[in-house]
């Protein structure tokens, strides 16, 4: 039926009704972009400004919209177990970020020595990415237990003594989350740094021989640095993924023992579903909100300006 | 000779070639591990995991724990396993894609062939919807599915992935159109070919590579969806990650790990197959969509 709709040519109408068919040729391309864009309006930018309505309210089980302040950030700040989730998203984040980055940079640069099956290591490098984090928490909690795991087969080998409680003491528990975080996005940051390293320009690797330096050099002057966008957008990506971490805790430690492996997202998700608490949950998401965008807007920022600039 | 900086594979360079495949055999050991241990795990009977270790090997294999996970598992009082929980993620995840990727290319196309005043602002806007942590539109979204009187339903589900996924398959199918000479089609509309014409004889042509690498992504990304399944449905409506994870959380009787094993593969195996068969479209949407956490 479309076709037929667009193949009822302008160009073969006489004028009179082309006028009203040239008002749809110029108002399709909005009509078409009309519903997403509302979308974006409505369920987007309204429930963002809904979500900060809800934080300046004393909403509980059910939401209420008169204002009172900022007695939920205030309560929020109160709270110890939000700075246990914050205090957790700078551990996660700094470990998470820095193990990926230089696990993903090392895996890169040793694949990029012309290496036989470098096709089928990349695959196995990155084959966690298709997994759900759920079901990569539920490997690594299965693996790290303590009856059973990983502590369980140290000591099948002789080491009786052996402990390693990683997942079930309050003090160590978000490792487990990092290590487990950790190895399902390395590869992506593998596959990251790979493409940066094969569009590295090979002119200056050469002039960089005849100056005669050697292959140490060249990775540490040159190769390496050139990166500097590649590890950027990483960076970045890395940080937004680890302020969003929500599955992959909930799967592996169920943000336990105790609150001990909390991080924002399961705080809001605990206080607003599962505690009736609407209005420190939407202060807490806003919360989020604003720390995704310290990181995001400066990406836009200098991805706008470097399209500009060709 | 260009790239000589790279190491060599022979002369005196050997022992670095040497250490070299070392490590990356390592470290795909390690990938591999869990991979290992689920499988394994799923194949042994609960004796054979009490007696022996992570890495053992069944000592005879044994697909009761598959069964079980599929037809007969229990996560709280319903025992009914798994598979009502994969065919509800078919049934949302499926038309969740479709929809996302057609209304996606629809997008994409205006925003690169018909752009009018204002389209590339418009555009910058729709963009933040792939950056927002979701946890800012749940509270709203939950209290608006109840309106529309789809809370806790597939149709609610496909609502919520539909709109959510634009801003990425608008975001695909904009930056592939962009490389599209626009000669072709204003050659075209000289012609007098109108919006359509133009969509289905000569853009539509020239769109699969990017429909599949946006129908993988779609598709990885609302079939691992874990928050909108676990904020948005209940019971017997819920998607197989949450399902799996309720699963792997019930506390009730015998700890099984073979049972959890076998859960976590069924769950991940629509999109580790999809990875296997299309793992260049599968990266390519990684690199292009890698801002969604």
């Amino acid at each position: 039926m479309n076709r037929s709709w667009g193949g009822g040519d302008a160009g073969t109408l006489s004028r009179p009704r082309r006028s009203v068919l040239d008002y749809v040729e110029t108002a399709l391309p909005k009509i078409v972009l009309g519903p997403t864009l509302l979308c974006a309006l409505l369920f987007v930018y309204g429930f963002i400004l809904w979500t900060a309505w809800l934080s300046f309210t004393e909403s509980r089980i059910l939401p209420r919209y008169d204002f009172a302040g900022l007695v939920q950030y205030i309560a929020l700040f109160e709270n110890e177990r939000w700075w246990t989730a914050l205090e957790n998203l700078g551990i996660f984040a700094s470990l998470f970020i820095g193990l990926c980055l230089l696990t993903g940079l090392l895996l890169a640069v040793l694949l990029d020595q012309r290496i036989r099956a470098e096709g089928f290591l990349r695959a196995v490098y990155l084959y966690p990415m298709a997994l759900s984090f759920i079901v990569t928490g539920t490997a690594w909690r299965w693996i790290l237990n303590p009856g059973l795991g990983f502590e369980h087969l140290v000591r099948q080998l002789g080491f009786e003594h052996f402990e390693f409680p990683l997942i079930v003491e309050p003090k160590t528990s978000i490792y487990a989350v990092v290590i487990a975080g950790a190895w399902q996005s390395t590869g992506f940051v593998m596959a990251l740094f790979l493409a940066g390293l094969r569009g590295i320009d090979d002119a200056i690797i050469k002039a960089a021989q005849v100056d005669g330096a050697g292959p140490v050099r060249i990775y540490t002057s040159i190769v390496i640095p050139s990166l500097r966008p590649v590890f950027f957008s990483a960076l970045i990506i890395l940080a937004h993924i680890a302020i969003k971490s929500f599955d992959l805790v909930m799967a592996l430690t169920g943000g336990g023992p105790g609150f001990s492996s909390d991080l924002p997202a399961t705080f809001m998700y605990t206080f607003a579903f599962n505690r009736n608490q609407i209005g420190l949950g939407a202060a807490s998401a806003m919360m989020m909100l604003a720390t995704v965008m310290a990181v995001i807007v400066p990406m836009i920022y200098s991805e706008t300006r470097r399209q500009r600039h060709g | 000779m260009a790239d000589s900086y790279r190491a060599q594979s022979a002369g005196p360079q050997l022992i670095g070639r040497a250490v070299i495949y070392t490590l990356l055999v390592l470290f795909a050991l390690y990938y591999l591990m869990p991979l290992f241990v689920m499988v394994t795990t799923s194949l042994k009977t609960l004796d054979d995991i009490r007696a022996g270790n992570l890495l053992a090997l069944p000592s005879e294999i044994s697909f009761e724990a598959w069964t079980k996970a599929w037809g007969s598992a229990c996560t709280g009082v319903y025992c009914g396993g798994l598979k009502g929980n994969f065919m509800n993620s078919v049934s949302f995840v499926v038309p969740a894609v479709v929809i996302s990727t057609l209304v996606g290319a629809f997008n994409g196309y205006v925003l690169t062939m018909w752009r009018f005043k204002g389209s590339d602002m418009l555009f910058t806007a729709l963009l933040l919807g792939c950056f927002i942590p979701f946890q800012v539109v749940l509270l709203p979204m939950a209290q608006t599915l109840g309106w529309l009187g789809i809370a806790n339903s597939i149709p609610g589900l496909i609502f919520v992935h539909v709109v959510y996924g634009l801003a990425f398959t608008t975001l695909f199918f904009r930056n592939f159109y962009v490389t599209v000479p626009a000669e072709l089609t204003k050659a075209a509309r000289i012609d007098g070919a109108g919006f359509f014409t133009i969509f289905w004889r000569i853009i539509l042509p020239l769109s699969p590579p990017i429909i599949v690498v946006c129908v993988i992504w779609q598709f990885t990304q609302i079939w691992n969806d874990f928050l909108f399944g676990v904020v948005f449905s209940s019971g017997q409506r819920q998607p197989i990650t949450v399902a799996l994870n309720n699963l792997v959380n019930t506390t009730t009787g015998v700890k099984e790990y073979n049972v959890d094993m076998a859960a976590a593969i069924i769950a991940a195996l629509p999109t580790l197959f999809v990875y296997v068969v299309a793992g260049k479209y599968f990266l390519r949407g990684l690199t292009a969509g890698a801002v969604k956490g």
